[in-house]
């Protein structure tokens, strides 16, 4: 033991000095919490450049939104919801406008600081169901969908396959599912659809730390034999489960996943045989779109992407731009509200309340048919807008139904008492002091 | 020079018998409280509080809990997390069923819960040791998980499987749920560590710290004069179990404001664990310096990089600092196995010959 090693020890626990990072002007902040490295790192990728991606090529083209530049900065969370939260706290001080916090856990962690902190957050499509309600949830968007209407779209499908929603009757429907709070959240909705169209639901739970060893799982299922499955899957445990199903002869166009369970990397690794999977999905693949094109050719084909370039359209990516597009849309739509150009979160929060993007909108930014219009309102934080089934052909993923509406009727009694339930659990819930905008 | 005993006499046995024997030690604590408490609060930014010192002090506290175990018992132990876990979930019921009772007091009563749990997965440890007892811990680690994910009735039938901290007052000021003020909960997550840490310091230093010693050196020595193993073995998993379930608590009180079960998986008693081994096994300073290294070192990666200026992306600092952090874990053992602990007290050995060492 010398000196030297002893002052070199010393060295590196004094170094351990937080500097704040001073904010600069005229600019819009959006953080990015984006998960390139750990378990999830495949679809992290994918999706924290879609993001970025768009959000630079507005830069790039026009010069950010509005004549002000975005500032655009990746904070990294390996899909960990301690670095999550670290995140939410580092970006917090530099006036982000929006948190997208990507993982479930995140977004459970920061519900209740987002009304404190006048943050709002972007949970597209995944996180909490019952924070759909604006009522109760003034700072928390989560279109296009909720997980709930995923499911009962699934369900839709299905008796569309069988000959109508009466067909269901005496029918087995299994449900794969990642063990956690993610993974469990379609369970009430599907009870009570198994009530009243009487059929019988079978549940698989996969504990996440069993993800890659599912064959005593899929023993059960061969057993069972369930007419039909749904998985709400994540990471390895998608391609896993596709594996086991071929092993156990089970009919891929009779296993569907939900829209985190249907990246190229989740139907890709399972090899040939997967032909046939089924998947949710609310964004079109590919770079047929002009959206897609004026990426590659002011980020991509500049060297700004890192993200690969025979990659750029898969399923992820695309959701990542959706992303994004929603964001851009808020800002703008923020912009006119407000009548500032540099927006903080609150006018962001009345940018998102109001937000509406029409057909016609999407075909301008060059997106037709990209995504389901989508129409956010005061009371309505999701829009429970429409998704469609894509099917895997080996190589890639080919649309194979219409755009397909959830049962809205049985998801939104779900809601409002998901909603009533969390805030009551919460004693001291703030109540909604936001005034509700006109939509415009 | 400024640090030595010179002149410092010892004319009681409670003085020579002291913690901190030397009159400069008691001062740098003071200093060090006097940091804690005054100046952190005065000059942190919400972000040094909420994202570094509240997690730094909860790991510290559930380091502590392990290594009166693992450090002072000699019990290896991969259970952590899952104890952690009983001290989150019993006070997360606790408030539940007693909304009005104060929840500092309610986050210190959840470790008996975990200590019951702890001293109950302590059987084992009179007929295995090392390896097997740590193989008998994990089968803990994995049961404890389990309920936390099967058994719906300790986060109330959240649909969502997880529990969400509710906003509790403390004399009108609110300490837990989002209206609390990163501040409060520093100063009542630091006044309960120091404390407990206080607490930990008499325990290991007086008989029953003796006893665990002892066993830890060797057991049968131990029990040929006359320790009774069972009882001791019980108790330090009881004590230990305590800490780490008001750490837990702490954690998700007053850090995370929520959390579901993943948080206390085998991987939260392995991140322990290192802090434990790299701090310093027995040693309460120890646990300190272990924390700090093996959670603020990531962070403060993270954070200087930029700005430094170097033009890195967030993912490729992500992965610098695995290997970073990996590396310095690594050149620490070597240079000093017995930890940083050690290193501190090599450091104060030298200051007190400096300048004229001998």
């Amino acid at each position: 033991m010398k000196l030297k090693h002893l002052l070199l020890g010393t060295a590196t626990l004094t170094s351990m000095v937080v500097t704040a990072i001073p904010a600069s002007a005229a600019e819009i902040y959006i953080p990015l919490l984006t998960y390139r490295t750990g378990a999830f790192a495949v679809s992290g990728a994918a999706i924290g450049s879609g993001m970025a991606d768009y959000l630079n090529m507005l830069n790039e083209r026009d010069g950010g939104i509005g004549g002000v530049k975005l500032n655009v900065e990746e904070c990294e969370t390996g899909y960990d919801t301690k670095k999550g939260v670290e995140c939410y706290e580092q970006v917090k001080s530099k006036n982000p406008i929006v948190v997208n916090p990507y993982s479930t856990g995140i977004t459970l962690q920061i519900i209740p600081k987002a009304a404190v902190d006048k943050i709002p957050i972007l949970s597209m499509a995944y996180g909490l169901s019952a924070s759909a309600d604006g009522q109760n949830f003034p700072w928390i968007f989560n279109p296009p969908a909720t997980y709930w209407d995923g499911a009962s779209m699934f369900v839709k499908y299905i008796g569309g396959k069988e000959g109508g929603l009466d067909k269901l009757k005496g029918k087995k429907i299994g449900l794969v599912y990642l063990d956690a709070p993610y993974g469990k959240e379609p369970i009430p909705l599907l009870e009570a659809l198994a009530k009243d169209y009487g059929f019988e639901l079978k549940l698989y739970p996969v504990p996440a730390s069993e993800a890659q060893n599912q064959s005593s799982l899929w023993l059960n299922v061969r057993r069972d034999r369930p007419d039909w499955i749904y998985m709400q899957g994540f990471g390895a445990m998608n391609p896993t489960a596709i594996k086991e199903a071929i092993k156990i002869n089970y009919p891929m166009d009779h296993f569907v996943g939900n829209w985190w369970s249907g990246g190229d990397d989740d139907a890709r690794p399972a090899g040939p045989q997967a032909k046939g999977y089924l998947s949710f999905t609310f964004n079109q693949t590919g770079t047929n779109f002009p959206i897609i094109k004026e990426i590659e050719k002011h980020v991509v084909e500049k060297g700004k992407s890192l993200f690969p370039k025979e990659k750029i359209g898969e399923t992820f990516y695309n959701r990542g731009v959706l992303n994004s597009i929603i964001i851009a849309e808020a800002i703008r739509n923020a912009q006119k509200i407000s009548g500032k150009k540099e927006i903080d979160g609150s006018d962001l929060r009345r940018g998102l309340e109001t937000l509406e993007i029409s057909a016609a909108r999407l075909k301008e930014i060059g997106a037709e048919g990209f995504a389901s219009p989508m129409k956010v309102t005061c009371e309505d934080h999701n829009g429970h807008n429409g998704a469609f089934v894509t099917q895997w052909d080996g190589t890639k993923w080919n649309k194979v139904s219409d755009w397909i509406s959830p049962i809205k009727e049985k998801v939104n009694p779900l809601i409002e008492q998901a909603s009533k339930d969390y805030v009551s659990a919460n004693a001291g819930w703030p109540k909604r002091s936001e005034p509700c905008d006109k939509s415009s | 020079m400024l640090y030595r005993e010179a002149g410092q006499y010892k004319t009681n046995y409670a003085t020579d018998v002291a913690v901190f024997p030397l009159r400069e030690d008691r001062i740098g604590l003071a200093v060090i409280l006097l940091i804690g408490f005054v100046v952190l609060p005065l000059t942190a930014n919400e972000f040094m509080l909420q994202a570094v010192l509240i997690p730094f002090l909860v790991f510290a506290l559930a380091a502590i809990g392990l290594n009166i175990l693992t450090g002072y018992t000699g019990l290896v132990s991969l259970g952590t997390g899952a104890f952690m876990g009983v001290g989150a979930y019993a006070c997360y019921k606790l408030t539940t069923f007693f909304p009005q009772v104060n929840i500092i007091v309610l986050a210190i009563a959840s470790g008996l819960f975990s200590a019951a749990v702890g001293a109950l997965f302590g059987l084992p440890s009179l007929r295995i040791k090392g390896f097997y007892l740590a193989v008998a811990t994990l089968a803990a680690q994995f049961f404890l998980s389990w309920c936390f994910i099967r058994v719906p009735w300790l986060y109330n039938y959240n649909v969502s499987g997880a529990i969400e901290v509710p906003s509790r007052y403390v004399f009108g000021v609110p300490v837990t749920g989002a209206t609390a003020t990163p501040l409060t909960r520093y100063l009542v997550v630091l006044s309960i560590v120091v404390l407990m840490t206080w607490v930990a310091s008499n325990l290991v230093h007086g008989r029953i710290g003796r006893m665990w010693m002892a066993v830890r050196d060797m057991d049968l020595a131990a029990e040929l004069i006359g320790i009774r193993l069972l009882p001791t073995k019980l108790l330090a998993f009881a004590v230990s179990s305590f800490y780490c379930g008001v750490a837990g608590a702490l954690l998700v009180f007053f850090w995370y404001g929520g959390a579901e079960s993943a948080v206390f998986d085998v991987n939260q008693s392995f991140f322990i664990l290192f802090m434990v081994i790299v701090g310093g096994l027995g040693s309460l300073t120890g646990s300190f310096f272990g924390a700090a290294l093996i959670f603020i070192l990531p962070i403060a990666l993270r954070v200087l990089s930029p700005a430094v200026g170097l033009p890195l992306h967030p993912s490729t600092v992500e992965q610098l600092q695995f290997m970073i952090v990996g590396a310095l874990i690594i050149f620490f053992l070597i240079v000093e196995p017995n930890g940083l602990a050690r290193l501190w007290q090599i450091g104060k050995q030298k200051l007190r010959v400096w300048p004229f060492p001998y």
